[in-house]
Parts: structure tokens; C-alpha cells; sequence
């Protein structure tokens, strides 16, 4: 047994002990909604990434090569600025608060949106651009440089400094710039200590030389690998011999660098405060001894960076692990770590969905027959349906769902609430759009039933007009029908008066509209037609039976009339209705024992005969002499 | 649910470039919570801003530029709802609202029309059931006369002045009656106006003659929601649906040695302009076979995703604002 409520659902039942024995306690599970969406600084990123989404799904497929690599990689990035975006706002929100609360709340969406972002972007350049060595090293760097922010505010306050080689952090800064291969801006500040420092000119000319000089990838095509590697093997040999000959050993300082230059692990493992995070002493040590590393022997690289930076003191967090995951190109690992980690199921589907298109995820299935990509998404949409208008967006998201897609839509585009008629007809355009005719017929039952019991009958009329529902349009002619016989007269004629091609979805509608007509032409005094349409509503059998009665007695002022309007045809034609309604009903004691409904009859067989013989009198006169 | 009406600030003419291009993104200058979905809103006057509610209540905010904020002034509650409250099921959104300072015209789910006036309480007039359906949409046609459109394809005229409580004309489409669901009148000729309906059809009646519209346009996949004659421009109309398109009709092509209303701004000179010209440039929209006479059509978005809800355009500007929760400012428009 289930309960839910809007604040949060609970789920009750009882758990019976699987090793056997008595049944177990009933346990209460508290299940709660995913909160994330109504973080309203999150929506941007939900609204804006459903486009890039939708671009994707919609882009060129037949692209090959090259040009389909720089399309996703471009989708990827536009990802990306939406995170950033996103965290940006999300900052500014924190900053701007006073609750401290929400100020928490906000930091740690911050947080968690930078580690998104930094996971995202490592699995850009390893899996989606899938960088080759060589340009897979400056991937990193860029990488690292992004993301390490801790020291930024200690750059800018050497560099803005009167005599930045007179501030205490001076030496700090230069480290970082080594450290993340900033070549040009370590040489720059290191220029600024030598004209402070003339004794050091010597050695200084040398390390700057060294750093100017040193081989770095490129991006274009301008060098192999192997001419890389000699360059740089030949480097590495003149910075040694600078290093054994002590060249830099008055200045520990610049023993130091040149150690770094050299790759010396100890050497870069001193400056750990200055690196942070062991990626970034892993992107260091790429780029001081393996420059020309290839994607496949990361992993080793990843794996002793952190167990050297981490030294036993500390454990592998999440993050980092998941990082580890993606160093090690077991993708599947980085998408199950992740969707552990984080609370509601963005990121796994969206990169998921990327990685798909890479053509990257062996499409091996899941227990229950989709595979990952569309799991995820399906986790994901029907997150955005429990949300009052986020909704819209999980209907595209179903969309590409081949397999389970349209069942998991049919679902859950019921249940979303219509409290206006503009979201029900948003939902109705969706479902006839994808010829979900059951749907259909369902919402337009609902709201055709709200407006019904609101007494709104054109809106009635209108939604059983969209749904094509015959039996709903006869549902409320007989609601007119019946105010009718109860009041004397039609409410709402600018509708019945109008109900135009419409008028034939159903047959009580058809008679409505027709009886309307009837009274009309009676109004206007244009009784012969009035006649003929009173009688065709009987012998062509629009009138439903129960309705006879009323429209014979609505014959009796037209019997009644000076002039004889109905014919002697028309008088046997309606004798016999007259008959036909009381043979039918003499059973029935009701009838019998209603004097009113005697009388009735009893004035209609009358007045029925009165015309008859006036109008065989007529017919039978020949005219003029 | 957290709805809020908030005022937002273009950019500033005076930062427009050499080549006329503005710098500076919309910001926001404040916002105000609101109950329900906000159904139609439109200025009333310079400071003050109507707004119709899901929820059937109309609220008038007022803008206090000098600290920059925004506050409820007047409330009308429940200016909308199903009478019998004990056996009505849900509330009546109110649909639509129409301001020529200081009235105030909405309309409903409940098929009511109210008349209010800003400084009074209580509602001046009010005509309860005057639709069997929803009316969707509400313009002035004169100062004293209304147009609405319900959702069983019906164009109605009302006359203030008059107590009785019925349309003095009504139009409706031939063929289905598809709910019609915006409505705009020519802002000079008083006897053109534009209706979108549901299958997203443009209609352009002439209420002078007929009951029928003079030409129905095919033209979005789906719903309608807006329709726009430019202020100024007249020859151009603009209207957008729930396929996620906003379609700009320019029907200024339509007749030959016309001079051109569009690099010139201010009203003035339009309006004078228009009165000296010869009676074939006034009917550009009652000319009966558009494809002929070279209607230049232009979809205005894109990358079109989800539904274009709102716009409204004034001079050379374009706002609109769709389903992805963003807004669109489009400051040239005829560049």
C-alpha cells in the first residue's frame, strides 16, 4: 500500500525476512523528490542545455571525419559555458543573500557545478576530442590552468605590487607559473629579479634561455612527435648539465626551477601547496618528463601522481576517483561514479548522451532492456516532469528515447495538472503531434468534465469538438435539452445558434441544433418550413423518442393556426408518431395514471383531427371558379 | 510554484554604435512575487502595470522608479471565477486584459467580461455569462466598443454604453469553429482586425462587411497565441504560436510607388504620410490573394525549439518570450 502527498512521499510495506522465519517489520521509506529542480539559478542550466540538447540530437549525421569531431567537440564546449554560466549566477546568488542558510546552499551548488565542469571538460579532451599525444599534453595544461584557481588571488597580488621581486610570495608565484608550464609569464617576472638583483644576471640569463627554449607540443602539424622528442631529449641533457655543474647553486631558488625543468619528482612534490590537487602534479610531471605522452599511458602516470601526491595521508575523495575513472578511459566507471556522487541525473545524461554520439558507449544492455544512454535520460525526464512547468522540456527529452521513450511520455503526460486551459492545450498539442490519441481523448475528457460542472457548456462542447468525442457532445445536448424542458427556453444561443459543421459529431447535437432552428423559424413566423423540419426531426428519427412528446406539443400551435400549415401527408405522418409514442408507452402506469399527460394526448388527437378535416376539405376544393 | 513579474531594462538608446547596433544585454531592474500564472499583463500608464492571474484575480502594480521597485497598488479578487462555488471544480483563469487608461477590460474562463476603472474598488461593470465558452482575448475596438474571441470560433463585438448584456455583432469562422485565440485591430483602420485561432490560422475580418473573414491565412502548425499590428508600422503584423515560431508579415510590398514608413521614426510622420495616401495603399490587408500581391512572410527564429508564448513590438523594437524561459530582445527590426 502507497500514500503520497505533494510534500513528500512515503512508501509503506512490509518487508518479509528473506532468510526465512517470521515476517519482518513493516518499515516506512521516505522518498523524496528530486530538489534540484526548483533551485531557480538551476533552471538556466536545464532550460539552456535542453537546446544544446535538441541542436545535438537534430545536427548532421551524415558529417564525417574531422568536421563531425569539431561539431561535438563545439557541442561540448557549449555545454561547458552553460555550467559556467550557470555557476556564475549561482555565485553572484551567494554572495548577494543574507540567509546563511541559502548562502550554504548556494556555495555548495557552486562547488559541486565546478567539479561538473572540471569532470566534463577532462572527459572533452580524452573522449570527445580524444587527443592525440602531442596536443593531449597542451589539452591538460589548459585544463589545469582552468581549474586551479586557489592561487590566483596570490598572482594578482605579487604582480599588482610596486616591486613584485620584493614581495614575500614572489618566488611562490614564479613556482606556479613554472609549475603549469606558463613559460612566458614565469620568464617575465623573472626579469623584474634580475634587474632587482644584478649578481644573479649570470645565472639568470641561463634559466631564462632554458625555459625560452624549451620544446613544447604544438597544435598544427608543424613537427612529428619524434622531432619533438629529440628536441626535447636534447633540452633535458643541457638542463642536466647546467644542474651537475652548479651553475644555480647559490640561488636555491633557481635550483629549484631548474630541478622542476628536469622533472625531479621531489622537486615538485615540495611545492604541493602550490599544485593543490594531484592532476595538476600529474599534468606537471607529464610535462617535465613525458611531454609527448599518449593518451593509453595515462593511467599509469594517473594512478602514481596520486598515490605519490596523496602520500597515505589522505583517501581518494569521489571527485577524484571518478577523475581516475576517466584518466583510465573506462568511461562506463566514470558515468556509474558519477551518477552515485551526484543528486539528480543532469550531467550522467547529458555527457552520456554526448558519448553516445562520439560513438563511443558499447551499447551493451542494461538488465532491463534499454542501454545506458537512454536510461539515463529517461531518469532524467522523468525528473523534469514532477516540476509544474519544467515538464515541456522532458517531453523533447522522451522524445529520443527510441525504446521506452513514448511509453514513459503516454505516462507521464497525464498526470500533469491542468489548472488552466492554456497548459491543458499545450499538453494536447503534444500528444496529437505524436498521434497519442488516447491522451487525447483523456485531457479533453477532463477538461470537457471540469466545464461541464462549471456549468460552462460552449467550453464543454469545445473540447469534445477537439477530441472528436461524440458521446461527450451527446452528453451535453442532452444537458441543453434537459434546461430546456426545465425552463422554457435555451440558454447559451450564441452557441447553439452557431454550432456550424460541428452540429454532426453527434446526433443529439445534430437535433439540438436542428430543434433551435425549428424555434427560430417559428419566431420569424415562417411556419410552413417550421412545420416541415418539426416533422423530419421525428420521421427521420433525429429526435431521440424521449423528446417526442415535447415536439408534438410544440406541433400544437402550428395545428392550432388559422391557416392550415400542415398538410394531410403531414397530419397522418404525425398521427402516426402520435401513435407509435402511446402504443409504446401503455404499459406504462406513469403515463397512464399522469392526467396531464392524458390531457396532452388526448388535446393532440384532437387538434390532429380538427386538421385533417380541414385540410382534406382544402385539398379537395378545386381551386378558383 | 514562484511567478514573478519583473521589469527589465533593454539597454539604453544612447549606447547604440555607429552603426546603430545597442551594447548591453537586458538587465533586471526589479521584480515582484506573483499568485498564480501570469496570463496577460499590459501597461496601463507609465508607472503602473495590469496583470491578469491564472488564479482569476487582476492585480495592478505599481513601478516606483525612483528606488526601483515594484508593488501591488490594487487587487480585484476573484474578478474571475465559476459562480456556485460549492459545485465549481477548480478556479477561472482570467484570460485576457485590456487597458485605455483608466479602464480596464478583462475577460475569462468564466466567459465574464469586467469593466473596471483604476481608482475604483469595486467592478463598473460586470457581464457574467456573456460566453457559454472561455473568451480568450480582449482589444478596444473604439473607446466605448470591445472585441473578444471565445473558444468556439467566435469574433463578438460589445458595446459598452449599451446595458444590455449581449454582443451587438458576431462573427465566426465558416466551416470548424476552432477556438479563436488572440485578437488585434488595425491601429488606424478601425475596421480591420486580425484573429489567430488554434490551428494557427491568421484571419483579417472586416467588420463592416459580413460575418466571415475577409482572408484566413495558413500559417503556424499550431496555436496562435499573439497577434500584433506594428503601432506605427500598420503594413506589419506579427504574431507567434506554440510551434516555437514568431512570423513577421509584411504586407508593406503589397502596392507599388508607396513611400517608405520605415527609416523614418515617430509617429507623426506615418500618420500624415497615411492620410495623404490613395485608398489602394489603406486596404493592403482586405486585398484578397496575398500570394499575388507578394505578402513577404519571414520567421524571425532560428533555431525554433519550444512555444513562443508572448510578444510586442514598438518602433524598431521586438520583445518575445517563449517556453525555454528566456526573453528576446530584437532592437532592429527593420535594419
Amino acid at each position: 500500500r502507497s500514500r503520497s502527498h505533494p510534500g513528500a512521499r512515503a512508501l509503506t510495506g512490509s518487508v518479509s525476512d528473506p532468510a526465512g522465519g517470521a515476517p519482518g517489520s513493516s518499515r516506512v521509506f521516505v522518498v523524496r523528490r528530486d530538489q534540484d529542480i526548483y533551485i531557480q539559478t538551476l533552471r538556466k542550466l536545464f532550460n539552456e542545455s535542453h537546446g544544446i540538447f535538441m541542436g545535438l540530437q537534430r545536427s548532421e549525421e551524415e558529417l564525417a571525419g574531422k568536421s563531425r569531431k569539431a561539431q561535438l567537440v563545439q557541442v561540448s564546449k557549449n555545454y561547458r559555458s552553460v555550467i559556467r554560466a550557470c555557476m556564475e549566477d549561482m555565485h553572484q546568488a551567494a554572495v548577494s543573500t543574507r540567509d546563511p542558510a541559502l548562502q550554504g546552499q548556494y556555495s555548495t551548488q557552486v562547488s559541486i557545478l565546478s567539479a561538473m565542469e572540471l569532470i566534463w571538460n577532462l572527459c572533452e579532451i580524452l573522449f570527445v576530442e580524444a587527443a592525440a599525444a602531442g596536443p593531449l599534453l597542451l589539452r591538460l595544461l589548459d585544463w589545469v590552468r582552468l581549474h586551479v584557481c586557489d592561487v590566483d588571488s596570490m598572482v594578482r597580488e605579487v604582480l599588482s605590487s610596486e616591486s613584485p621581486s620584493k614581495h614575500k610570495l614572489f618566488w611562490n608565484v614564479v613556482d606556479v607559473f613554472v609549475l603549469q608550464g606558463r613559460m612566458d609569464e614565469a620568464r617575465h617576472l623573472l626579469s623584474k629579479e634580475a634587474t632587482a638583483n644584478p649578481t644573479s644576471m649570470n645565472m639568470y640569463k641561463i634559466l631564462d634561455d632554458l625555459m625560452k627554449k624549451m620544446p613544447m607540443p604544438s597544435l598544427g602539424n608543424t613537427q612529428t612527435l619524434t622531432e619533438l622528442e629529440l628536441k626535447w631529449q636534447h633540452w633535458h641533457e643541457e638542463c642536466q648539465r647546467f644542474l651537475q655543474d652548479g651553475t644555480f647553486a647559490s640561488n636555491p631558488h633557481m635550483e629549484s626551477i631548474c630541478k622542476i625543468l628536469l622533472g625531479d619528482e621531489d622537486a615538485i612534490l615540495e611545492k604541493k601547496e602550490l599544485m593543490t590537487t594531484w592532476y595538476h602534479f600529474l599534468v606537471t610531471r607529464l610535462l617535465y618528463s613525458h611531454p609527448t605522452v599518449k593518451p593509453m599511458e595515462l593511467r599509469f602516470y594517473a594512478q602514481s601522481s596520486m598515490d605519490l601526491f596523496l602520500g597515505g595521508e589522505s583517501s581518494p575523495e569521489p571527485l577524484d576517483m571518478i577523475l581516475m575513472a576517466a584518466f583510465e578511459f573506462e568511461m562506463h566507471q566514470v558515468i556509474k561514479e558519477c551518477s552515485i556522487v551526484l543528486s539528480n541525473w543532469w550531467f550522467v545524461a547529458h555527457l552520456t548522451d554526448l558519448l553516445d554520439h562520439c560513438k563511443l558507449l558499447q551499447s551493451h544492455n542494461l538488465y532491463f532492456g534499454s542501454n545506458m544512454r537512454e536510461f539515463l535520460l529517461l531518469e532524467y525526464a522523468s525528473g523534469l516532469f514532477s516540476h509544474h512547468s519544467l515538464w515541456q522540456l522532458g517531453v523533447d527529452y522522451f522524445d529520443h528515447c527510441p525504446e521506452y521513450g513514448r511509453v514513459y511520455l503516454e505516462l507521464h503526460i497525464e498526470r500533469i495538472p491542468l489548472n488552466t486551459e492554456q497548459k491543458a492545450l499545450k499538453v494536447l498539442r503534444i500528444c496529437e503531434q505524436r498521434q497519442m490519441h488516447e491522451q487525447v481523448r483523456s485531457v479533453c475528457k477532463i477538461m470537457a468534465m471540469k466545464a461541464l460542472r462549471n456549468n460552462r457548456l460552449g467550453s464543454a462542447l469545445s473540447w469534445s469538438i477537439r477530441a472528436k468525442d461524440a458521446a461527450f457532445a451527446t452528453l451535453i445536448s442532452d444537458r441543453f435539452l434537459k434546461d430546456y424542458c426545465e425552463r422554457g427556453c435555451f440558454s447559451d444561443l450564441d452557441l447553439i445558434d452557431n454550432l456550424g459543421p460541428s452540429m454532426l459529431l453527434s446526433d443529439r447535437l445534430t437535433f439540438l441544433g436542428k430543434y433551435r432552428e425549428f424555434h427560430r423559424l417559428y419566431g420569424e413566423k415562417r411556419f410552413a418550413e417550421a412545420a416541415r423540419l418539426l416533422l423530419t426531426l421525428m420521421t427521420a428519427h433525429i429526435a431521440p423518442c424521449s423528446f417526442w412528446m415535447t415536439l408534438l406539443t410544440d406541433a400544437l400551435p402550428l395545428l392550432e393556426q388559422k391557416e392550415i400549415i400542415f398538410s394531410a401527408e403531414q397530419t397522418y405522418e404525425l398521427m402516426r408518431c402520435l401513435e407509435d409514442l402511446t402504443a409504446g408507452n401503455v404499459d406504462k402506469q406513469k403515463f397512464q395514471e399522469d392526467d396531464v399527460e392524458t390531457t396532452k394526448v388526448e388535446m393532440l388527437r384532437l387538434a390532429l383531427a380538427r386538421n385533417l378535416a380541414r385540410v382534406i376539405v382544402k385539398e379537395g376544393t378545386v381551386e378558383g371558379s | 510554484q514562484d511567478n514573478r513579474i519583473s521589469l527589465w531594462s533593454a539597454g539604453d538608446l544612447g549606447n547604440a554604435g555607429l552603426n546603430g547596433e545597442y551594447h548591453g544585454e537586458p538587465h533586471l531592474l526589479c521584480d515582484i512575487q506573483h499568485n498564480g500564472d501570469v496570463m496577460d499583463m499590459q501597461f496601463l500608464d507609465q508607472e503602473r502595470i495590469v496583470v491578469a492571474s491564472s488564479t482569476g484575480t487582476v492585480t495592478i502594480f505599481r513601478h516606483h522608479q525612483n528606488n526601483q521597485t515594484l508593488s501591488a497598488s490594487h487587487r480585484w479578487e476573484k474578478a474571475h471565477h465559476h459562480v456556485d462555488q460549492d459545485t465549481s471544480c477548480g478556479g477561472a483563469a482570467c484570460t485576457g486584459v485590456v487597458c485605455n487608461n483608466p479602464e480596464i477590460v478583462t475577460v475569462g474562463e468564466d466567459g465574464r467580461i469586467n469593466l473596471f476603472r483604476a481608482d475604483q474598488k469595486d467592478s463598473v461593470r460586470t457581464i457574467d455569462n456573456a460566453d457559454s465558452s472561455t473568451l480568450h482575448a480582449v482589444t478596444f475596438l473604439r473607446t466605448t466598443e470591445i472585441l473578444t474571441v471565445n473558444s468556439i470560433g467566435q469574433l463578438k463585438i460589445w458595446d459598452l454604453r449599451q446595458q444590455r448584456n449581449e454582443p451587438s455583432q458576431i462573427f465566426s469562422l465558416a466551416g470548424d469553429r476552432v477556438p479563436l485565440h488572440c485578437v488585434d485591430r488595425h491601429p488606424n483602420q478601425q475596421h480591420i482586425v486580425a484573429t489567430g485561432g488554434q490551428d494557427g490560422m491568421l484571419s483579417i475580418w472586416d467588420i463592416r462587411q459580413g460575418t466571415m473573414p475577409v482572408s484566413l491565412l495558413n500559417a503556424h502548425e499550431a496555436e496562435m497565441w499573439e497577434v500584433h499590428f506594428h503601432p506605427s508600422n500598420p503594413d506589419h503584423l506579427f504574431t507567434c504560436s506554440e510551434d516555437g515560431s514568431l512570423w513577421h508579415w509584411d504586407a508593406s510590398t503589397n502596392v507599388s510607388e508607396k513611400p517608405s514608413f520605415l527609416h523614418q521614426g515617430g509617429r507623426s510622420t506615418t500618420y500624415l504620410s497615411h492620410s495623404t495616401i490613395n485608398q489602394s495603399v489603406v486596404s493592403a490587408w482586405l486585398s484578397n490573394d496575398p500570394t499575388k500581391d507578394r505578402m513577404e512572410i519571414t520567421n524571425l527564429i532560428p533555431n525554433q525549439t519550444l512555444s513562443v508564448n508572448s510578444l510586442d513590438v514598438l518602433g524598431s523594437c521586438l520583445v518575445y518570450g517563449t517556453d525555454s524561459e528566456a526573453i528576446y530582445v530584437n532592437r532592429q527590426l527593420f535594419a
